[in-house]
């Protein structure tokens, strides 16, 4: 492994901040290794505390997901082997568990449980709508994974829900997602549609715009959509009731967001923009995890100034009596083995320089900010959660 | 297989954080450098292309950033309007009041609108010969399959009407291998390689696009040759290394620290790129795009790649 990046200099832990909440969410661009960070803290956290902690994630690399138990499960939450904490060399006071996000398993339930009888259900989910909407609709994936959150949540089966974010086009999306499916479901361009279908008075002003729609859809595609939202009106109280909730939950003092990043330009500037948003709204900025961070001995300038010496002097080296010989090699082959040291120390110091400025900005936050080297190789099993977990933990 | 750049479409996608916006403006900057009349086009508008040519913010309309580089932002809506007044010759578009309103609830609850008016837009450009060459830095590879798939998805589900019409043509354009291509970068990490995979899979099943190539970006270089890594091995050796360190009047530790870190770094990720090979069919380009050190941005970093992308297309 390599050796770790600088160390948290917060006042707070992310050990600690997890210990006090009931929820936390994972959030930042993708790529930065959201799901696995979110696993780690939930590893972490069921190793040490005697608590049932639930992992709740969306597209886990296939190994980790086996690491998990997590293959073919759909929406079902399931424990972790006990057995890979031990084959870790750990025993856990707390139990681990970890649920995937199957979108089309989700919205299933929630029609099931708004509709007002089984045959309205059954129209609904039958629709040929259905399916393309459920699928893509309005952010349906972000406002999904917001739901079975709160579902979760107030099941009360679980003392903390760490949740990996879907991967959003924006980094708005999912937060603003149950408000948007709220306003949705109760906007007036929805009973505007629906209008002239369920009565057949059509207001004239408002004609030109059926008549721009028939044209380009079709009427019978106009009437299908609109017997689907007639279906669905009748789940609007219970739904937009439950996205507000969902709201109110994310707001919740026990609910606090962890943003993850790497050092890199495009990430780094998601997460400062993660970090306004969450602010803005009054949600609870709890962490900033750092990961795939060069270590500190890169910035050392006595070592850059030595890399550089390093290279110019490289074949005066090379030829010092004996030295090649008795590295069995020649002078020639030495030196060029000697620069490629040095221009790569000087290649490295300049990135890990930018990652440096990139965390200064980031750490005026002034939230607890934790950091990770990049790990040799894959985490595919609980005890590479674990080892990742403990260097951000403390 | 025709050149990359001799096709007139390129959707330029890929998993999230691979820096598929920076090859999408690479490939249209070296287009255009290579005299093509090139339109470039963000999807997703989070401003990364905008800042790439640093041309300031784009909008719909398309803009000259650069000699024969043309650049614009998609907008679903603005692209709406556009498509019913001149595809569908809708006449007194603007006494269609509520326009956004319809489109909002189109694009909303008609599942496939939103996506056809993107793709359409794209499609429109090309079958009306205003480019040489349109590059779009489409969306991620979670969602690059429903844009691709729009045209047809809106012929399966809607029967009749001025839209069903338009799918044909856009469809002729989309399924021209010659014509239409998709670029897919992915970086040599388990998860993009993964998501490559699976984008291939859904491409071949679910659209008529077909796949050009596969952008390989931020490789690591191979710091020791042949030999020289054993020779690197035994300056470990306290009596070699001391030697070196007493005519350099320094220590070496960290030198060889962050050699050994590029090193592992390299390996580790030398096994995804070989299951990326694998699973890449020969007919399919790759192309490698080397790690920037300086992990810039702006105009500088778009030079820098094209220059790199013109080597690998071996101009």
């Amino acid at each position: 492994m390599a050796q770790r990046g600088g160390p948290s200099r917060s006042a707070g832990s992310l050990g600690g901040l997890v210990a006090s909440r009931e929820i936390v969410i994972a959030c930042g661009s993708g790529g930065v290794g959201k799901t696995t960070t979110a696993a780690a803290l939930a590893a972490m956290a069921a190793l040490h505390h005697q608590t049932k902690v639930l992992v709740l994630t969306v597209d886990p690399a296939r190994r980790l997901a086996d690491a998990l138990g997590l293959e073919g499960l759909g929406n079902e939450a399931r424990r972790v082997d006990p057995a890979a904490f031990s084959r870790s060399g750990t025993k856990p006071r707390g139990d681990m568990w970890a649920a995937m996000l199957d979108t089309k398993q989700s919205w299933d339930d929630l029609v099931r449980r708004h509709a007002p009888d089984r045959t309205t259900a059954e129209r609904i989910l039958t629709n040929p709508l259905y399916e393309n909407i459920s699928g893509r609709f309005v952010q349906s994936h972000d406002y999904i994974a917001m739901e079975r959150l709160y579902e979760l949540h107030t099941s009360g089966a679980f003392d903390l829900i760490v949740v990996d974010t879907p991967p959003s086009r924006n980094a708005l999306d999912f937060i603003a997602a149950p408000s948007r499916m709220a306003e949705f479901f109760s906007s007036k361009l929805l009973r505007l549609l629906i209008a002239p279908y369920k009565s057949r008075l059509v207001n004239v002003a408002s004609r030109p715009f059926y008549q721009v729609a028939d044209r380009v859809l079709g009427s019978q595609f106009l009437e299908d959509i609109a017997e689907f939202f007639i279906l669905f009106q009748t789940m609007y109280p219970g739904f937009v009731e439950r996205a507000r909730a969902v709201e109110r939950l994310l707001a919740d003092r026990r609910t606090t967001f962890v943003v993850v990043s790497t050092l890199e330009p495009a990430p780094a500037a998601e997460a400062e923009f993660f970090i306004e948003v969450l602010t803005s709204r009054g949600y609870d900025l709890g962490a900033l995890v750092l990961n795939k961070v060069l270590p500190d001995y890169l910035l050392d300038d006595d070592a850059a100034a030595l890399a550089a010496r390093l290279e110019a002097k490289a074949g005066v080296i090379a030829s010092t009596k004996g030295l090649a010989v008795s590295l069995g090699t020649d002078a020639h082959q030495l030196e060029r083995v000697l620069c490629e040291i040095a221009s790569n120390f000087s290649n490295f110091s300049m990135v890990a320089s930018r990652e440096a400025g990139l965390r200064r900005d980031l750490e005026r936050r002034g939230s607890i900010v934790a950091s990770a080297p990049e790990l040799e190789g894959d985490i595919n099993d609980v005890a590479g959660l674990l080892t990742l977990g403990a260097l951000t933990w403390k | 297989m025709a050149d990359l750049l001799d096709r007139k479409l390129i959707f330029v996608t890929g998993k999230g954080g691979v820096g598929k916006t920076t090859i999408a403006a690479s490939i249209a900057w070296l287009a255009a450098e290579r005299g093509k009349k090139t339109l470039v086009c963000d999807v997703d508008d989070r401003g990364d292309l905008a800042d790439l040519y640093e041309a300031g913010p784009l909008g719909f309309a398309e803009r000259e950033v650069a000699p024969r580089l043309w650049a614009m932002s998609m907008d679903a809506e603005a692209s709406l309007k556009q498509y019913l007044s001149l595809q569908l010759k809708l006449p007194l578009i603007t006494r269609i009041g509520p326009i956004a309103r319809m489109f909002d609830f189109v694009a909303s609850a008609a599942p496939g609108v939103k996506e056809i008016v993107t793709v359409g837009k794209f499609c429109w450009e090309v079958k009306e010969d205003h480019y040489d060459l349109v590059v779009v830095d489409a969306p991620s590879s979670g969602h690059v399959v429903g844009q691709l798939a729009a045209p047809q998805g809106i012929n399966e589900l809607v029967k009749v009407g001025l839209v069903r019409n338009q799918t044909d043509w856009m469809l002729d354009i989309l399924g021209d291998p010659d014509k239409t291509g998709v670029v897919i970068v992915a970086t040599p990490a388990e998860m993009p390689v993964s998501e490559t995979e699976d984008l291939m899979g859904r491409l071949e099943r679910e659209t008529n696009v077909s796949l050009s190539a596969v952008v390989v970006n931020r490789v690591l270089p191979e710091l020791f040759g042949r030999g020289e890594e054993e020779v690197f091995a035994r300056l470990e050796d306290p009596g070699a290394r001391a030697a070196v360190e007493s005519e350099l009047g320094g220590h070496l530790g960290p030198l060889v620290d962050a050699a050994r870190l590029m090193v592992t770094m390299r390996r580790s990720r030398t096994v995804h790129l070989e299951r990326l090979r694998n699973a890449v069919s020969p007919e399919v380009a790759m192309l490698y795009m080397p790690y920037l050190f300086s992990r810039g941005s702006g105009l500088r970093t778009t030079r820098q790649v094209s220059e790199a992308l013109a080597a690998e297309l071996g101009y």
